[in-house]
């Protein structure tokens, strides 16, 4: 069955690297999906705390798409994600929100689709593709790679509909199976910061810093994210955050960059040329990981 | 039936039916409805001479029925019945109605209350025609009890019965007595050793002559009713014939497994014993048991036994040993059957089973217990003695995740676990609260000693516990982090050794045991008292009464108390030496009975049999409650309840909807 893809802002942005690798391992593992169509920002965290009920509105208008088309939403940016899960709940729980969303969308002639699901494309590799699936298709096994996975606090706070809370592991079975090592990284849900660290520095910071120590003192040479925010925040602040005492720059990768590396698909059909750590340092670290061919 | 004499009472009840309803008008409509020869009203019917007024009009204008519109029956219908039965008129051609919790006291306009109030009356004197004259029954009642669990208020329940010269059972399903309370280093206020208050009462248990102790055992199945009740026991097998040991322990010295290799249940898993032990060096009874799934006899059969080597003299250890069963008749049961902890897995924050040194509080009591793993040293799992200790309050207490409620002795034992751990170690205490809460008698005064102490209080709900170091003097540490609401700021509190304050749980099975017993238990599993402040040891299945943890969670004080309460009360019916019960019951016309058995499995009571030779059912009146399902699921109409028979029931309908 045909999911509906649901890029958001970010995707089409700052995240461009995130959209070009999933696209790619979703095709390379057979996964349909189409973008949605005439699709709308869903407000993220801002529009959410600014004005909570429009923002309902418009998360609901991309639900509502996605139910003519019959087809669940797979939204891999991590506030996306919050945003569609939380409307979904807010309506469900209050009858007033319920009755001003549906006013909302009976004006452009559609109605709220609460049965609409809202997925991550981590729950669709490890449920739909399968890790005996995924293993079984890796050509260049990550096997230099101590990844630290990092899933920050949106996919798992409040909503953990499909993984562990306080330890989720999908990330890191997935990363497994293509070969890599993952350490231990008990911080692998602490919050990035988001944008605290254009609004309140010394807090925003202070989170990237140790979200980066961390993975260092663990042992992991890589960190992989899954939200656009978080890939941003651990990977341009590395020298004003001065985690550590040695020049040294960590790599901060998209996992669905990491899982198509792995695939052994093209380098720039994985956006890795848009990586800030220049792309040499993964290079030099990690030997001949990088595949020309597509 | 207009013919008989039927007299209204209407009592004003001071100003709370009077203000409200019309008594007055309410009286003189009652006196014109038929079959009404007087009508009155009365400021305080319930008092003395409001009662007499009742008394001399029965007697005098020869009444045959009685309406009283005053409170609730659950006050008074029982006060005036007596008046009935003072006048030499059977009780239960009373009809009670409820003018006040019903009328007055939900209702403000004042025409609408009195028309209810009337159409209330009305319909009881339609219904009062039909009453039968009932009688209460007599049972006897069995001087014998049974008490279900041997901690501390088991334990206390028990001594106080016999004591009295009241045979008691007590059945504990471990292989000795003591409960939790054994497990416990000291006692809050008042630093007591609990083992050294606890044994004496134990070895009373042991050897009290008015006792019979079986441990190792379960009640499988109860049948009856108040003071005649028929359990039936299980004795699982010790593998060792109680009659023969001695406790010397030469066999678990002489066991084949030099060291023990199975997880010890007293030390929580701290430490190990032998497939042959002693649960515990004070355990009561004094008697070694056999584990079969740790022994290498029960495993393969080729073990050279050396136990039973050891036990040449005696003989006492029987590998063939199979379990065996009692059966006894007792009058009342006490129900002490304790709680559990909760299960610190289950709270995935604060890292227990993750992180080595995170402990359950129960864990620290036996580490600082010198009967313990360790002898009384408080040690790390990596086995240091920790510089510093955190603390944190109600861990599956107070908690919409978890458990909602407050587990009442935490904070209280958290404190004690605070002052023994400064005491043995010097290491810094820091304790995490949402409240500190300390009513009990001196216990106030044991939270400001540790204030002097020099413990730290940090009130907030802790976030985490988690290794990972934000800071060098933080590397190889659990941090406790908290918000410190008082001073306003997150705090990350680097410790050595994390202690969990458990809650209290319902035990596992405390649905099964009380679809055993025929009671009942709150939806969390706490078993339910009659009511929660008048008859807090009572239940609803009369003479099954219940004594500590079980009913809900208290320290050993109010443990106690309510075992000496459950004791009093299964002594007064057993002093009364017999019981009197309502005759709401249903009996099943048998004429009229199909033998469809519909109404078999209806019973919530298990009061229903069939008469498999007449095809008929039947009914243990004494079992039944009058809950009326039987009754009103019957298809033919064979089943009829006393004070709610049809004619009674479609009386007062009718009496209601039709105005006269």
């Amino acid at each position: 069955m045909s999911y509906a893809y649901f890029p958001g802002c970010s995707l089409r942005g700052t995240g461009r690297a995130y959209e070009e690798s999933l696209l790619a391992i979703f095709q390379a593992l057979e996964v349909d999906m189409q973008e949605l169509p005439d699709w709308n920002c869903c407000g993220a965290t801002t529009y959410m705390s600014y004005d909570e009920l429009q923002s309902y509105a418009l998360a609901g208008r991309n639900l509502a798409i996605a139910a003519k088309l019959k087809q669940d939403i797979v939204a891999p940016c991590a506030a996306c994600y919050l945003v569609l899960n939380k409307t979904h709940h807010y309506v469900r729980e209050y009858p007033h929100i319920r009755y001003a969303v549906d006013r909302a969308l009976s004006a452009i002639g559609m109605e709220y689709a609460e049965h609409v699901r809202v997925l991550h494309p981590l729950e669709i590799l490890l449920n739909d593709v399968g890790l005996a699936k995924l293993k079984a298709a890796v050509r260049n096994p990550l096997t230099k790679m101590r990844v630290a996975p990092y899933y920050g606090c949106q996919i798992v706070r409040p909503y953990a509909t499909f993984d562990n809370q306080r330890n989720p592991v999908s990330m890191d079975k997935l990363l497994e199976a293509c070969g890599a090592k993952v350490v231990y990284y008990p911080v692998k849900t602490v919050c990035c910061g988001g944008s605290q660290k254009g609004s309140l520095p010394e807090v925003g910071l202070d989170l990237i810093r140790h979200l980066l120590r961390t993975a260092y003192t663990n042992g992991a040479n890589v960190i992989a994210t899954a939200c656009p925010l978080c890939q941003f925040n651990l990977e341009v602040f590395q020298k004003e955050a001065a985690w550590n005492d040695e020049p040294k720059l960590m790599p901060i990768l998209y996992f669905t960059q990491l899982i198509g590396i792995a695939l052994g698909l093209d380098r720039r059909k994985l956006g890795l040329h848009r990586a800030f750590v220049p792309v040499e340092t993964l290079e030099k670290e990690f030997d001949t990981c990088l595949v020309e061919r597509a | 039936m207009t013919d008989l004499r039927i007299g209204v009472y209407v009592c004003h009840c001071g100003t709370n039916i009077a203000a409200t309803v019309d008594v007055l008008a309410l009286s003189a409509y009652a006196a014109k409805l038929p079959g009404v020869v007087i009508s009155r009203e009365y400021k305080y019917l319930c008092s003395d001479p409001g009662q007499e007024l009742i008394v001399q009009d029965i007697r005098e204008l020869h009444l045959e029925r009685v309406v009283v519109a005053s409170c609730s029956p659950m006050l008074h219908e029982k006060t005036f019945r007596n008046v009935l039965a003072r006048a030499d008129l059977n009780p239960f051609f009373l009809q009670f109605v409820n003018i006040r919790e019903h009328v007055s006291w939900v209702h403000e306009d004042k025409t609408a209350a009195t028309q209810k109030a009337k159409d209330l009356v009305r319909a009881a004197v339609r219904r009062v025609r039909f009453h039968k004259p009932l009688e209460k029954r007599r049972v006897r009642i069995n001087e014998n009890v049974l008490v279900v669990g041997g901690g501390i208020a088991g334990i206390h329940a028990a001594l106080t019965l016999a004591d009295a010269k009241k045979h008691v059972y007590l059945v504990e399903r471990e292989p000795t007595i003591g409960g939790h309370m054994a497990m416990f280093d000291k006692t809050f206020p008042t630093l007591d050793c609990a083992a050294c208050i606890l044994t004496p009462k134990m070895t009373s248990v042991g050897s009290h002559p008015y006792i019979t102790l079986w441990t190792y055992s379960e009640v499988v199945q109860l049948e009856g009713y108040v003071g005649n009740y028929k359990a039936k026991i299980r004795h699982k097998p010790r593998y060792v014939i109680e009659d023969l040991c001695v406790g010397c322990q030469e066999c678990v010295a002489a066991c084949i497994f030099k060291e023990g290799k199975a997880p010890d249940e007293f030390n929580l898993g701290l430490s190990k014993r032998k497939p042959i032990y002693l649960p515990f060096p004070q355990a009561v009874p004094q008697k070694v048991l056999i584990d079969p799934e740790a022994c290498i006899e029960f495993k393969t059969g080729k073990c050279k036994k050396t136990c039973v080597e050891a036990c040449a003299e005696r003989n006492a250890i029987d590998f063939k040993q199979t379990e065996t069963f009692d059966e006894i008749e007792i009058g009342s049961i006490i129900l002490a059957t304790g709680f559990k902890t909760f299960d610190a897995n289950r709270n995935a924050y604060y890292g227990y089973g993750r992180h080595s040194n995170v402990f359950t509080s129960l864990e620290i009591e036996r580490l600082i217990n010198a009967s313990g793993p360790t002898g009384g040293e408080l040690k790390t799992r990596d086995n240091r003695t920790p510089q510093s200790v955190g603390i944190i309050h109600c861990v599956g207490s107070r908690d919409h995740n978890t458990n909602r409620w407050c587990s009442k002795v935490c904070c209280m034992y958290s404190l004690k676990l605070a002052h023994l751990i400064k005491e043995r170690t010097s290491a810094e205490v820091y304790c995490f609260y949402i409240d500190m809460r300390t009513p009990g008698k001196g216990y106030e005064e044991f939270y400001d000693r540790l204030l002097d102490e020099g413990v730290h209080f940090v009130r907030g709900r802790v976030a985490e516990v988690t290794d990972w170091a934000a800071h060098p003097s933080e590397v190889g540490k659990l941090v406790i982090r908290a918000e410190d609401t008082l001073a306003g700021f997150v705090r990350r509190i680097p410790v050595d050794m994390v202690v969990l304050s458990v809650g209290l749980e319902p035990q596992a099975d405390a649905k099964e045991v009380t679809r055993l017993f025929n009671m009942s238990c709150s939806s969390e599993g706490w078993f339910l008292e009659r009511h929660p402040k008048l008859a807090p040891v009572s239940t609803f299945t009369d003479g099954i009464f219940l004594a500590g943890a079980c009913q809900g969670p208290k320290d050993i004080p109010d443990s106690v108390a309510q075992a000496g309460a459950a004791a009093a009360e299964a002594m007064a019916l057993i002093d009364a030496g017999e019981v009197t019960l309502d005759p709401y019951t249903a009996h099943v016309l048998e004429d009229d009975c199909s033998g469809c058995k519909t109404c078999v499995p209806l019973c919530p009571y298990g009061a229903i049999g069939f008469d498999e030779t007449k095809a008929k059912a039947n009914i243990n009146e004494v079992l039944c409650k009058g809950c009326g399902t039987c009754a009103a699921a019957c298809p033919s109409g064979s089943i009829e309840q006393n004070f709610f028979e049809d004619e009674e029931i479609f009386a007062e309908t009718e009496g209601v909807l039709l105005d006269v």
